[in-house]
């Protein structure tokens, strides 16, 4: 089997991000970038079903401008076997990057898919379901849980009201949740090794596919500030507050 | 054209979030239509039919649609799509893998999780756990979009008197088997439309002590809800956690208890009407999102809290 995992590079979790002063985004420029955190445990599951014996090779792809070869390089110091890399300058959305993933997995001839179920900065969480449709794939979103059987796999989801399994067919497309597993760290020489994997270089126009946005960003700004409010030291002070000033209990 | 809504149900109940949804709806186009996809909702159809604004119940009543298997309702949505401009789903699981599922069989770039409709073809949505809001316009012929409920009120569920149509099965998938599900059993109230939220971080130690909040959520008449560092460390399931990845609500009141208030938690949580923080350490950030805060131990202070509120 082989599994394909797509990647973001993306602002760092633990960043404070700031909006522009101009309103057309959030400042990007020296900031300290990382992979998405759910692309991580993404790489993470394809490794650990690659060390259990159930798949032969872990190819993880990123599309985004140069200076994602990076968030490659992280995949592969954490154990993937190699990188593709779509170099484009332009945003593109969800769907775009769907249309791309396409032509990567069909050409690589993937049986598996994992993707994070979104990346922290747009916070979309579609790309995993774009690709599904538009592949024709089976789809197993917010996935806690995946083992092989069948043929197929076995997944659980984590759903708003607990946990759901399905049995899905292979080929499948699957986006991993929070609780899928825990990332492991890159030790330094593998991170050395990492160096030395093949990072294949393509552009959209190689893979025939255009990128032309349907959304149009027309301003990006700050939500509303909530202050801070007041201290109290009693449970009777807390209550009379709740009660006769907040009047919301 | 008007707003096609998917109503999200669990075949015996209808779930509020519908009623935010087409609430949402209504900004867009004064005409609301609601696609019940179930098994034996007949019912749900007919509450439907009587939500305020709605002008037509479409019910595919099959067992094709028993499980919220994407695949299915995306075939059945798509085959409706041609009448229709908008096309909404609340931004529950249910609706975040749905419509983006469909916008992509039906070539469309979905928007997610708006909070404000500025027009029918422009909307607002929180992007970065909340840390910037983005207006965001689409061309897309149809546009696709999931709804953060807490944004938009409820629409009145009682005043409609819509007309219900039986449409079709599409068919099933052979892709996916539904196995099972396991779901989280509780009489408190749904953690996203609940009143009162009592919620429980990494300071609560352990599965156990999340009996005080019940407590406390019982005589309050609330749900209770964690932070991702408790769901992480097996204090409660999946299901209860509030964020930016786990469920957003906005209570009159969220409790949060020994919850220090990292971003990704404040992202679910900050557009509560008001918030108490119960926190042993003065410099946790929830307290300064706090309306009232309260520097204690909270093995001391909800015990406190709780026989307050019992003599009151």
């Amino acid at each position: 089997m082989k599994i394909l995992v797509p990647v973001k590079r993306v602002i760092d979790a633990n960043i404070r991000v700031r909006v522009k002063a101009d309103n057309t985004g959030v400042e990007t420029a020296n900031v300290k970038m990382a992979m998405n955190p759910f692309c991580e445990i993404a790489v993470e599951e394809a490794l650990r079903l690659k060390e259990a014996g159930n798949a032969e090779e872990v190819i993880v792809v990123c599309v985004g401008p140069e200076k994602s070869a990076e968030t490659i390089r992280t995949g592969l110091a954490m154990g993937a076997d190699r990188g593709v890399h779509v170099a484009t300058d332009e945003r593109l959305e969800p769907l775009v990057i769907a249309k791309i993933l396409k032509v990567v997995a069909e050409k690589e001839g993937t049986d598996l898919v994992i993707l994070g179920k979104q990346s922290i900065d747009d916070d979309n969480n579609q790309t995993g379901q774009m690709l599904a449709a538009i592949m024709g794939r089976p789809l197993g979103s917010y996935i806690s849980k995946i083992e092989s059987s069948d043929g197929g796999f076995a997944i659980t989801r984590e759903i708003d009201a607990g946990l759901e399994s399905l049995k899905i067919t292979s080929p499948a497309v699957v986006t991993a949740d929070l609780r899928l597993n825990e990332p492991r760290y890159a030790s330094l020489p593998n991170i050395m090794k990492a160096k030395k994997k093949p990072i294949e270089v393509m552009s959209p126009e190689d893979l025939g596919v255009e990128v032309k946005n349907r959304t149009n960003v027309v301003r990006v700004d700050e939500p509303p500030a909530r202050e801070a409010g007041i201290m109290v030291s009693s449970a009777s002070e807390l209550v009379d507050k709740l009660k006769n000033e907040a009047k919301v209990i | 054209m008007s707003v096609l809504v998917i109503a999200e149900h669990d075949n015996s109940q209808l779930f509020p979030s519908t009623l935010n949804t087409v609430a949402a709806a209504s900004k867009i186009n004064s005409e609301v239509d609601v696609l019940v996809a179930g098994s034996d909702c007949g019912d749900i159809a007919a509450q439907c039919a009587k939500i305020a604004g709605v002008g037509k119940v479409l019910c595919a009543d099959a067992p094709t649609y028993a499980n919220e298997i994407t695949e299915n309702t995306a075939a059945l949505v798509k085959a409706h799509v041609s009448n229709y401009s908008h096309v909404l789903a609340p931004a529950s699981t249910f609706g975040k893998a749905l419509i983006p599922y469909t916008a992509a069989l039906c070539d469309v770039q979905a928007i997610s999780d708006i909070s404000e409709v500025v027009s029918e073809d422009t909307f607002v949505r929180p992007i970065y756990a909340g840390n910037a809001l983005q207006t965001v316009q689409s061309s897309d012929s149809v546009k696709m979009i999931t709804v953060r409920t807490t944004a938009f009120e409820l629409a009145d569920a009682e005043s409609g008197s819509a007309e219900v149509i039986t449409v079709e099965d599409f068919g099933a998938t052979d892709w996916v088997q539904f196995v099972d599900q396991n779901l989280s059993q509780s009489e408190r109230p749904e953690l996203t439309s609940a009143k009162v939220v009592v919620s429980g971080g990494r300071g609560m130690q352990n599965g156990d002590n999340f009996a005080m909040l019940e407590k406390l959520a019982d005589n309050l008449g609330g749900a209770v809800g964690a932070s991702r560092a408790a769901v992480d460390a097996g204090f409660v399931p999946n299901d209860y956690q509030v964020g930016q990845t786990g469920k957003v609500v906005a209570p009159d009141l969220y409790l949060a208890v020994g919850i220090s208030g990292a971003i990704q938690h404040l992202a679910g949580m900050k557009d509560s009407k008001v918030i108490v923080a119960i926190n042993n350490d003065e410099e946790a950030p929830i307290f300064q999102v706090s309306d009232y805060g309260w520097n204690e131990d909270l093995f001391v202070a909800v015990p406190a809290l709780q026989a307050e509120l019992e003599s009151n």
